[in-house]
C-alpha cells in the first residue's frame, strides 16, 4: 500500500532525498538540483509507473496468453512471451461454443438496449424540463428514486414476469426490463436545466412545436451530453451479466459474458486456459477501444454526481 | 400529437422560468399535459413494471414457501425469514458480507486516494496513466474475473510461479473458502480502484491552491501535512465514495460468479439469494426474503446518504 504514496514510495529515495538532515526546515530545492530530480523521479513517477503496471499487466497477460498453445501455459518454467502469434485458441473458442452467435446476440441487445434507454431518456428529460405538467415533482422523485433501487434485487420477480410472458431465451427477453432508464433521464435532465431559454424562445417564436424544438434546437446542442449518456449506457449493456445469466439457458441466445461463463464449464481445466483468454479478449477488447477512443465522456458520465456544486 | 406546432408564443420552460407566465393558457395547459405524457410515458411506464413492481412482488414472494418452477406455493408469513436469520449460513453469509463490503471499500477508497495523489503531480503521462487505472472499472466483470483466476491458478498461474521463485507452494485459492474470499477481494478493489481515484482527483483538483502546495512539499512532514489539511477538505468526496462504492459492493455478482460458482466462503447475501433461487435448491420465497433483507440495508444507506448530504458534511 505504502509503496503507491507519492511522497515516500521507496524508502531508500526518500532517504537520499531528505539527505540534507531532518531539522533543516522544509525549504523548496533548487530546479535543476539533484535532490529535486530524485524527488520528482520518486514522488512523480514511481507511483505513477507502478499504478498503471499494476493495471495493464494482467490485460497484458491476458492478450499474451491467448496467443499461447497449451504446452506453453502447462509447463513449470513461466514462459512470458508467445513462442508465435498464432490463433488456434480463438478458433477453438469459436468452434467449442458458438462465440460468433454470441457475438451477434451481445451486438443486437447492445445497439437496440441503448438505442432506445437513450431516445426515452431525451423524451423524458426533455418533458421534465420543457413542458408543463402538475406534478413534475413527483415524477423526478420517482425517478430519482428508482436510480437507487439495485436492479440486482429485482432479477427473481422480473425473471418470474418474463419468462411468464415467453422471454425465457429470447433476445427480447434480455432487453426488455432494463430498457427504462432513470441513469439517462437524471443526468439529461441537469443538462437541459442548464440550456438558456431564450434559444427555445426564438424557436417557439419561429412557431415551432415541441417535437420541433426538441430534435431541432435541445438535442443539436446536447450532444456531450447525449453522448455521455450513450457510452455509458452501451458500456452496461454490453457487461450485462446477471440478468442475462438467469434469463437464457440456450447458446443461441446468450450474451458473450454468459457465453464465456459457458466456455469456462467446458475449458476449466488448467490446459484450457489460452482459451479462455481467447474468450476474454473478445469480451474486454470491443469495450476497452470505445473507452480508448471516447474515454472523456465516460469518465464523466460514470463519476456524475461526485463533485457536487 | 407532439407534432402539433404552437400559433404563439407561450411558456417553454416551466422549471426554468415558472413565474414568468403561469397559468393563462388553460387548453394550452390541457395540450402540454398530454405532450407530457407522450413523451415520458413509455419511460416512466417501463421504471414502473421493471424496477417498482419488482420491489413489492419480492415482499410477497418472500411470504411464500415456494419452489421456482412449481405452480403452487403456501403462504407462510415471515418463516423464510426466521428461518434465514436462525439458520447456520446467516452469520457467515452476512459476517462475508460485512468483510467483502469493508474490505473493498475501505481498500479501493484508501488506494483510489493514493493513486489519486499520483495522478495529481505534475510530471508528464498523468492523462495516460489516468485513462489506465480507470479502465478496469469499465471491463466486464466476467472478462476480468477469468484472467484474474488464471493469474491465480495453482498450477500455472503468474503467481505460483512468483511464489515458487520465492520457495513457496501457492495455496489453494480456489478451494479455501478463506483464501478465496481474499481472491475475489482483491480482484474486486483492482477493478474499482480507479473510479475512486478519478473521483478524488477531482476533489483533490477543487482544492484550493495553496492547500496543495503546502501539502506537496517534500518529506514525510508533506504527507503529515497532506493529511492534516487535505483529508478534511475532502469529506464530501470521501463521503460521497462511501456510499457510493458500499452501494456497489453490497451488489458484487460478476466476479463472485465466475470466480467462485459455488460461493465457497465468498457468499454475499446477493450471491446467496442468487444461489437459493437459480442455484441447486429453487427456493425462490427463501431466496426472494434475503433479497428483501438486502434492500433494506440498501435502503438504510441510501436514506443515510440523502440525511447527510442535506445537513452537509461540506468544508467544516
Amino acid at each position: 500500500m505504502s509503496t503507491l504514496s507519492p511522497v515516500n514510495p521507496d524508502p531508500a529515495a526518500a532517504g537520499r532525498a531528505t539527505a540534507a538532515g531532518p531539522e533543516t526546515p522544509p525549504q523548496r530545492p533548487r530546479p535543476l538540483s539533484r535532490a529535486n530530480l530524485v524527488q520528482t523521479v520518486a514522488a512523480g513517477y514511481v507511483p505513477l509507473i507502478l499504478a498503471t503496471l499494476v493495471v495493464v499487466l494482467p490485460l497484458l497477460w491476458m492478450v499474451l496468453s491467448s496467443f499461447k498453445q497449451p504446452g506453453e501455459i502447462v509447463t513449470t518454467d513461466l514462459k512470458i512471451l508467445p513462442e508465435s502469434v498464432n490463433l488456434d485458441n480463438y478458433h477453438v473458442a469459436m468452434t467449442t461454443v458458438p462465440f460468433g452467435q454470441f457475438f451477434i446476440n451481445s451486438l443486437i441487445v447492445t445497439t437496440v438496449g441503448s438505442t432506445v434507454k437513450v431516445i426515452l431518456a431525451i423524451l423524458t428529460a426533455y418533458a421534465l424540463v420543457f413542458v408543463r405538467f402538475p406534478f413534475k415533482n413527483v415524477i423526478f422523485i420517482v425517478i430519482l428514486v428508482a436510480l437507487m433501487v439495485p436492479p440486482q434485487v429485482s432479477i427473481l420477480p422480473n425473471y418470474i414476469l418474463i419468462a411468464g410472458m415467453g422471454g425465457k431465451n429470447t433476445l427480447w427477453g434480455i432487453i426488455l426490463p432494463g430498457l427504462g432508464t432513470a441513469f439517462g433521464t437524471f443526468l439529461l435532465r441537469q443538462h437541459f436545466m442548464t440550456l438558456p431559454g431564450s434559444i427555445l424562445e426564438a424557436a417557439e417564436i419561429d412557431g415551432a412545436g415541441h417535437w420541433r424544438r426538441l430534435w431541432q434546437v435541445v438535442v443539436p446542442v446536447s450532444g456531450p451530453s447525449i453522448a455521455t449518456v450513450a457510452l455509458v449506457t452501451v458500456v452496461s449493456e454490453w457487461n450485462d451479466y446477471i440478468w442475462p445469466l438467469i434469463i437464457t439457458d440456450r447458446p443461441e441466445t446468450m450474451t458473450l459474458p454468459v457465453g464465456l461463463t459457458l466456455l469456462q464449464n467446458s475449458e476449466g481445466n488448467g490446459s484450457g486456459w489460452g482459451i479462455l483468454m481467447a474468450g476474454a479478449v473478445l469480451v474486454i477488447v470491443p469495450i476497452l477501444l470505445v473507452f480508448a477512443a471516447l474515454q472523456r465522456y465516460i469518465v464523466a458520465g460514470l463519476t456524475q454526481g461526485s463533485v457536487t456544486g | 400529437m407532439t407534432r402539433q406546432l404552437t400559433d404563439r408564443p407561450a411558456p417553454a420552460a416551466g422549471t426554468v422560468a415558472p413565474d414568468r407566465r403561469r397559468g393563462r393558457w388553460s387548453a394550452r395547459t390541457r395540450r402540454d399535459f398530454m405532450v407530457f405524457l407522450a413523451l415520458a410515458l413509455p419511460n416512466l411506464a417501463l421504471i414502473a413494471v421493471f424496477t417498482y413492481l419488482p420491489l413489492i412482488n419480492n415482499i410477497y414472494y418472500s411470504t411464500l414457501d415456494w419452489t421456482l418452477g412449481s405452480a403452487s406455493a403456501t403462504v407462510v408469513g415471515f418463516d423464510n425469514y426466521i428461518n434465514f436469520f436462525t439458520s447456520a449460513d446467516a452469520p457467515k453469509v452476512l459476517g462475508t458480507t460485512a468483510i467483502f463490503t469493508l474490505v473493498t471499500v475501505g481498500g479501493s477508497m484508501v488506494l483510489g486516494l493514493l493513486v489519486a495523489l499520483a495522478l495529481n503531480s505534475k510530471v508528464r503521462g498523468t492523462t495516460f496513466a489516468r485513462s489506465a487505472v480507470f479502465a478496469p472499472y469499465v471491463l466486464s466483470g466476467v472478462g476480468v474475473g477469468l484472467v484474474w483466476l488464471f493469474i491465480f491458478d495453482p498450477g500455472y498461474g503468474v503467481l505460483s510461479w512468483l511464489l515458487r521463485g520465492i520457495g513457496q507452494q501457492s495455496p489453494q485459492w480456489i478451494n479455501d473458502p478463506q483464501l478465496s474470499l481474499v481472491m475475489v477481494i482483491v480482484v474486486y478493489i483492482w477493478k474499482n480502484l480507479g473510479y475512486c481515484a478519478v473521483v478524488y482527483l477531482a476533489g483533490l483538483q477543487s482544492l484550493p491552491k495553496d492547500v496543495m502546495e503546502a501539502a506537496s512539499l517534500d518529506g514525510a512532514n508533506g504527507f503529515r501535512r497532506f493529511i492534516s489539511m487535505a483529508v478534511p477538505l475532502l469529506s464530501p468526496t470521501t463521503f460521497f465514495l462511501l456510499i457510493t462504492t458500499m452501494l456497489s459492493s453490497l451488489q458484487a455478482f460478476d466476479l463472485i460468479r465466475i470466480m467462485t460458482p459455488l460461493g465457497n466462503g465468498t457468499s454475499t447475501l446477493i450471491y446467496e439469494a442468487y444461489l437459493q433461487a437459480f442455484g441447486a435448491f429453487n427456493r425462490a420465497g427463501y431466496s426472494a426474503s434475503i433479497s428483501v433483507v438486502l434492500f433494506a440495508i440498501l435502503l438504510v444507506i441510501t436514506v443515510l446518504q440523502v440525511r447527510f448530504v442535506e445537513r452537509k458534511v461540506h468544508y467544516s
